[in-house]
């Protein structure tokens, strides 16, 4: 075993070169596989980072959500206007608010300026219309806001006529194009375009959900695909997506992408898209046999159920839809919602157009809308004093009341149960996981759906007579990945998600035989000419940048880890308290070089350098909390504003802040607050801007930290300010 | 001391390679498919030929399931390591090796001298492995692969 491996010079001195090269071909050949094995490696844990952080991420996203939706419970806007109660005043006056809406969406009045160099749209829209749009945006166009609001209105009145399911056959021997997360990346819509042709009569396509955040063109990809839509409207299908949801688009960043492009009128086109985001379909059917949807099954997922349900009260699947009649601005969109959407229906259905088989569907909805909107009225005056009475209890429980709200309700009224079942059914389709072993457990890394296991698929594919699942919502290295004895696919689109050279994405052409032939691709110029080797350098480099940033913000977490040991720390010892901190699961000894590079001595560390030169190592000028809560700060603001106006008022303020403290059990008195308040709005204007709201929390966070960091740091509080005026942090 | 001092060396390596071997467990369940085997390897740093592979692999697969146990790869592992059993392989030897190839010595090698050496002579390279060498490393424009460049680009940190 030993002696082939086993060479030393002599080997080359030889006469006979014939022997002499062969051995120093093995060498070499010795010596290359290593390399690309390692590189290999580097390749398989960089990708195990980036995966970690963003499960994690979204983890932190449904905990942080929790907190959202405890603030939008007992958050009351200020303004005495908003405090009146919405649901009283449409439900006496529906004819009324329908022409509010009518008015809010209106696009007529909104002007089109000479030097406008974008496109022009005419309604309805030609497919020279749709292809102009996709050219006007690969030259790096903006549409006006006027044609956006116009395009978003036609998409919603044609989505509002479709059904839950969509159905779609390969007859006339079309092949069908599936395409999986897009995320705002328009390279990559471009580039399956390029490759595979636009959408026509002879190129049917279904998009599989998750076209927004992340990336920073996904109003382009909407438009795109939603004028698609409007040109051919029995050959292009969408699914909605875990990110086609206005909750999670506060966080990822779709809605700063629109109302950063759209300064004037994004506010409206964000209410629009909410809309429109709960009428997107839920599912697609091929054939009968294959079921494209974004992102999986339970093992209570029903079929007739999911057709049955009215998708539009399901705004963003994080929620449940509440008893209308809370005193808070989250959900009058509800509520709204419904009176709308009842009475336009009834217009709706005879203005129909398009050939689709409405029939069946029709009547359930048509039904189950009415029973709604019927046994709401009954509960309105029932239900409207309830807040009043419960809001003292609030402060009480802050965890268990929205426990406590759903089973009150689920005793008195048998319809909300029902409610609560159908969303079960939304969550797991939008945001459930396959998994390799048996059984369906709930999803604990992404915090809503579930894990679904092989006998579950099996038991749904035979329950409901189907051959394949098509899913995406979990990126893949290669663009796609089958599993569960290849009945599931998994198929993502958005190449280079996490950075350049990350993956591939992919496309799936399903043609009458229905055997799925899989298309891979990678955007990006760059790409194209890095070899896929030198890219890992890359992508690595940037993954433990990632990792760095992450580690740093956990700072002081990580110094209560260590706290109980000296300044010095074994390698497992430094691995074992970083991996309590960060919960990542990553091989923590494996990246030891690359994250520590101080000296170490003998296997030991010393912690305390080692954050010094992490500090070093972040290009920040912020403080660890504000970095690691930044994107929170920026949700929880896009909340309390809720007229989207960029501004709040120091009551509105006030009154976060102290729900923040009660959530998060932080001590401030009433004075702090309002001491707070007024020291952060700098212009004294009354009101107070994001980069204001943001200031608050730094000044807030150094002060308990100082007082933290006392106790914890080597050093006094003097070195903390050394450390925040040092130029490199 | 020194026997504490050898199994404390002892622990450490057994740590690494757990480490190592658990970062391709995909199913939690210490096993891992013997196709990785070669990459677990090479990532502790040894740099074993492919009969030295076949070898290894031959002593702890579970008649040919496909999956290697962790509690036959530990010993066999531990063991490689601290007998040095597949050392790294020094850069002036690689050098060498090339030179040895380079018979006009230019200094480099063109790219179909490369192939015709890893392709025909010793383990050869499959014409995958191939491709992936000369993408990678070739020089385009000159057409040629200087070795010496290449050398000390693929020289890694050994203590990883």
């Amino acid at each position: 075993m030993t002696s082939a491996s086993k060479v030393d010079l002599m080997d080359f001195i030889l006469p006979d070169h014939q022997t002499s090269a062969l051995k120093a071909a093995v060498l070499i050949q010795r010596w290359y596989r290593q390399y690309v094995a390692r590189t290999e490696m580097r390749r398989r844990y960089t990708w195990h980072i980036f995966q970690s952080i963003e499960y994690s991420g979204e983890q932190a996203q449904i905990k942080l959500y929790n907190f959202l939706g405890y603030l939008m419970d007992n958050f009351t806007p200020s303004s005495s206007e908003r405090k009146i109660s919405h649901f009283r005043h449409k439900l006496e006056n529906e004819v009324c608010r329908d022409a509010e809406w009518e008015r809010y969406f209106c696009y007529q009045n909104i002007e089109v300026p000479e030097i406008y160099s974008g496109p022009h749209l005419t309604f309805p829209l030609t497919v020279e219309q749709a292809m102009g749009l996709v050219e006007a945006f690969r030259m790096k166009k903006q549409l006006h806001s006027r044609y956006v609001l116009q395009l978003l209105l036609e998409t919603w009145k044609l989505l509002r006529m479709f059904p839950n399911i969509n159905r779609i056959s390969t007859c006339h021997s079309k092949e069908i194009t599936i395409c999986g997360d897009l995320h705002g990346q328009l390279e990559d819509l471009l580039l399956i375009f390029y490759k595979n042709g636009m959408p026509s009569l002879e190129k049917p396509y279904v998009f599989n959900g998750d076209f927004v955040d992340r990336g920073k063109d996904s109003i382009e990809i909407l438009l795109i695909l939603f004028s698609f839509l409007l040109v051919y409207p029995s050959d292009v299908y969408l699914n909605r997506g875990n990110h086609e949801d206005h909750i999670v688009n506060l966080r990822y960043g779709f809605t700063k992408e629109v109302l950063t492009k759209y300064k004037m009128h994004g506010k409206r086109i964000v209410k629009l898209l909410q809309k429109i985001f709960s009428w997107l379909p839920l599912a697609t059917v091929i054939d009968q046999k294959v079921l494209v949807l974004h992102g999986g099954i339970s093992d209570t997922t029903d079929l007739s159920l999911l057709a049955r349900l009215d998708r539009h009260k399901y705004v963003s699947a994080l929620r449940p839809p509440k008893k209308r009649l809370m005193s808070s601005v989250g959900t009058s969109i509800d509520s709204d919602d419904e009176i709308w959407s009842n009475s336009r229906f009834n217009q709706r259905r005879t203005s129909l157009t398009y050939p689709k088989p409405l029939g069946e569907r029709d009547s359930f909805q048509n039904r189950s809308l009415q029973d709604f909107s019927d046994r709401l009225k009954a509960n309105v005056v029932e239900n409207e004093l309830e807040p009043q009475s419960r809001r003292p209890s609030i402060f009480n429980s802050v965890t268990t009341r929205s426990e406590k709200e759903i089973t009150l309700s689920v005793s008195s009224d048998s319809a909300y149960s029902d409610t609560m079942e159908e969303w079960k059914q939304i969550l797991d389709l939008l945001w459930s996981d396959p998994m390799t072993p048996d059984g369906c457990i709930p999803n604990e890394v992404r915090g809503g759906g579930c894990y679904w296991g092989p006998d579950v698929t099996e038991d749904f594919l035979n329950k409901h007579n189907l051959q394949l699942i098509i899913r995406s919502h979990e990126c893949k290295q290669d663009g796609y990945e089958f599993c569960h004895n290849r009945k599931v696919l998994t198929l993502f689109s958005a190449s280079n998600y996490y950075d350049v050279g990350s993956n591939r994405g992919a496309y799936v052409k399903l043609g009458p035989d229905l055997m799925p032939y899989m298309i891979q691709y990678q955007a990006s110029n760059l790409t194209r000419e890095l070899s896929v080797r030198q890219s890992i350098g890359r992508t690595e480099r940037s993954a433990l940048k990632v990792l760095r940033e992450q580690l740093f913000a956990h700072r002081s977490d990580l110094i209560c880890a260590f706290k109980k040991f000296d300044s010095l720390v074994s390698l497992s010892e430094w691995a074992n308290a970083v991996e309590s901190v960060m919960h990542l699961n990553l091989p923590w000894r494996m990246l030891r070089y690359q994250l520590v590079t101080c000296k170490t001595s003998d296997g030991v560390i010393n912690y305390y350098e080692w954050f010094n030169q992490l500090a070093i190592h972040i290009d920040q000028s912020l403080l660890e909390t504000l970095y690691r809560h930044r994107s929170t700060l920026e949700t929880i603001f896009r909340i309390v504003d809720t007229d989207n106006s960029g501004f709040i008022t120091i009551e509105d303020f006030r009154q976060t802040w102290k729900l923040l403290s009660i959530y998060l059990k932080m001590e401030i008195t009433d004075e702090a607050i309002c001491d707070l308040a007024i020291a952060i709005d700098s212009n004294q204007d009354g009101s107070i801007d994001i980069d204001e709201f943001m200031e608050a929390f730094r000044l807030t966070d150094k002060k308990s930290r100082l007082e933290r960091g006392r106790s914890m740091f080597m050093g006094t509080a003097p070195d903390l300010t050394k450390l925040e005026g040092d130029p490199n942090i | 001391m020194a026997e504490s001092k050898q199994s404390a060396e002892l622990t450490e390596v057994q740590k690494k390679i757990r480490a190592t071997f658990e970062a391709f467990d995909y199913e939690f369940n210490n096993t891992v498919d013997v196709r990785e085997i070669g990459t677990i390897i090479y990532a502790l740093g040894c740099f074993p030929s492919q009969k030295d592979l076949h070898d290894f692999i031959a002593q702890v697969e579970e008649d040919h399931t496909g999956w290697i146990h962790l509690d036959k790869f530990l010993p066999a592992m531990t063991e490689v390591l601290l007998e040095h059993k597949f050392p790294p392989i020094p850069e002036d030897l690689v050098l060498q090796a090339f030179e040895v190839l380079d018979k006009e010595k230019k200094g480099y090698l063109d790219p179909e001298e490369l192939t015709k050496y890893m392709t025909q002579e010793g383990e050869p390279f499959t014409q995958v492995e191939m491709d992936e060498m000369l993408t990678a490393h070739a020089d385009h424009e000159k057409n040629c692969i200087c070795y010496k460049d290449l050398i000390s680009q693929l020289t890694i940190d050994p203590d990883l």
